[in-house]
């Protein structure tokens, strides 16, 4: 009796906790259906009493280049990626299983790179990008985050426990190191990898700071630098397109989230870090 | 007959493969990371404002104007408040949840996500559901509390409260994150201590917590503290589109500080002294980190 009491507490609290973690989502999406007159109502109701979701979504869509933020964002992250994979993949590789002078250098490198905040190279790199007229450009977002010692770390971790048969008899078969690299390794990491994707592709989409300091041009804004430029441009009055907005900056993550939870929480897990 | 070792002519093939794989990655590293990191500290040491054709070394003086800087010294303690009160609230609930979670039998699947969700959704987006949940009048939060009685405020404009507003936010944030890694760290507790514990007729759930989870949760916890406190640190997403520092500097840290003087101001130098700064805060966080893991810390 004690027991069932006990576990139903437990029930409730979980509940109780899970319920104010998505309060935020829930009320974003009741918003972004409400008309203005409902939004500012004294009462709360979920469910609006004269549905104006077609209204705000189209004022969302059309107020800004909504459409092109996310496409943005989608370029953004998937060029990033792109990059952090074709550089992570070989270092990887080769600061697990292979022989050469300097290789722990090399690693004591990686780790040290993994203890600098992001924030920290942000004025040298703004210098930079001024220098060689890359601000307000897709390589100016893109170029800082090219490479991720979090990818050569993670990956290293990964390749340090595939067997070493497994190399010695692709060398065996006469395949040179670079097609180990592509044509072994990388199928055999296709798990930490797609983790790896998971977790790029999650920070940066959500990632403001850098692209808030070298973007002004509209044109070219990622999702949260774009519902800022919205959220300021509407001065806190339309709240009902700001959620449809953010609603739909919010969805392909959360959708990504769902559908990869294990990677994620798997990629998280290894290293927790930023 | 087999050679007792690869030949030196391979061993040399394969070294220079090996350069060959990390060059990329290890110039990126040092373009896009390790350099400026190092120009950072440099620039922090000269007088240059952005712009400007020439440059002197100025020695100190970046750090003494930081000295007197009363805005500083408001940022830093700002920055302090916020990590001193997040982490310990961040790690408590993750913990907390984590326990009852790994506790219930049905429902595992949908508390882990509920709780994880925010930490995978846009900061930036969140924020301005958030603003609308501090509304001074038809706010969640205020509804809520008249509701019960409690007193009510414009959290986001009163200096009084504007910060902690801003904290609630980041445990929001983050306390799927310490969940999720307390999670991987109940995981790896032997279940024959918990049996052992059975044994010897002690099964209360406190029991099994004082003796037995708490003592093993040790690596985890210091390991959860210092991602929680790192990232704490790096608060700036939710200031600068809810607050932008105020009202009256009340929500003004560190980062923030950064990006005012560096980029808006466009004194590089002097913003590179407040990198300087935060660079050495947090260093100083993976220091004691390691020092609590006793260096045992390795990555083999």
């Amino acid at each position: 009796m004690a027991k069932r009491l006990s576990i139903l507490v437990r029930h409730a609290l979980l509940f109780l906790g899970a319920g104010i973690m998505l309060a935020p989502f829930v009320l974003m999406i009741s918003i972004s259906f409400k008309p203005p007159g409902e939004v500012f109502a004294p009462q709360f109701t979920l469910l609006p009493q004269q549905w104006y979701a077609v209204e705000n979504y189209t004022a969302a869509f059309t107020r800004v280049p909504l459409a092109r933020f996310i496409l943005n964002g989608f370029l953004v992250t998937f060029c990033i990626f792109v990059m952090q994979a074709i550089t992570a993949l070989p270092m990887a590789y080769a600061l697990a299983k292979l022989r050469f002078a300097g290789r722990e250098t090399c690693f004591t490198l990686v780790v040290l790179a993994l203890l600098i905040p992001p924030q920290v190279p942000a004025i040298p790199l703004y210098i930079a990008m001024w220098q060689l007229d890359l601000l307000n450009t897709y390589a100016g977002i893109i170029l800082p985050s090219t490479i991720s010692v979090f990818g050569i770390f993670m990956m290293r971790q990964f390749f340090r426990t595939v067997p070493n048969d497994l190399i010695a008899a692709a060398r065996m078969d006469g395949l040179g190191e670079f097609a180990i690299v592509w044509r072994i390794m990388l199928p055999t990491a296709m798990p930490a990898l797609t983790a790896f994707a998971c977790l790029s592709f999650i920070w940066n989409w959500n990632e403001f700071f850098w692209p808030f300091l070298v973007v002004q041009d509209e044109a070219l804004m990622t999702p949260p630098l774009g519902i800022a430029f919205f959220s300021n441009a509407e001065a806190g009055t339309s709240f009902g397109p700001l959620m449809a907005a953010a609603t739909a900056v919010t969805a392909p993550l959360v959708l990504a989230f769902l559908l990869a939870q294990r990677a994620f929480v798997e990629g998280v897990t290894m290293t927790g870090i930023k | 007959m087999r050679s007792a070792g690869p030949s030196a002519r391979l061993l040399r093939a394969e070294a220079l493969t090996a350069y060959l794989l990390s060059l990329p990655a290890f110039l990126l590293m040092w373009a896009m990371l390790l350099g400026p990191a190092v120009s950072v500290v440099l620039l922090s040491f000269t007088d240059w404002n952005f712009g400007e054709a020439s440059l002197r070394w100025a020695g100190l003086d970046n750090y003494t104007e930081l000295w007197g800087d009363r805005v500083f010294w408001i940022s830093l303690k700002n920055t302090i408040v916020y990590v001193g009160i997040s982490v310990p609230a961040t790690v408590l609930l993750g913990l907390l949840a984590a326990l009852l979670i790994e506790s219930v039998s049905h429902g595992k699947a949908f508390y882990r996500a509920a709780f994880f969700l925010p930490v995978a959704s846009t900061l930036l987006a969140m924020a301005l559901v958030w603003e609308f949940m501090f509304h001074p009048t038809v706010g969640f939060i205020n509804q809520l509390f008249r509701a019960l009685g409690l007193p009510t405020a414009d959290w986001l404009q009163n200096p009084d409260t504007a910060l902690f507003a801003l904290i609630a936010i980041g445990v929001w944030q983050n306390l799927g994150l310490a969940m999720i890694l307390f999670m991987a760290g109940l995981k790896a507790i032997p279940k024959d201590l918990y049996e052992a514990l059975a044994m010897d007729g002690t099964d209360g759930a406190w029991e099994r917590f004082r003796r037995v989870t708490w003592p093993m949760l040790g690596p985890s916890l210091v390991f959860v503290v210092a991602i929680t406190a790192i990232r704490s640190f790096q608060v700036f997403d939710t200031v600068a589109v809810l607050t932008e520092g105020g009202p009256s500097k009340a929500t003004e840290v560190l980062l923030y500080t950064m990006v005012q003087q560096g980029f808006t101001f466009l004194r590089s130098s002097y913003g590179a002294a407040i990198t300087v700064i935060f660079l050495i805060l947090t260093l100083c966080l993976t220091m004691l980190q390691t020092i609590a893991l006793d260096k045992r810390a390795h990555y083999g």
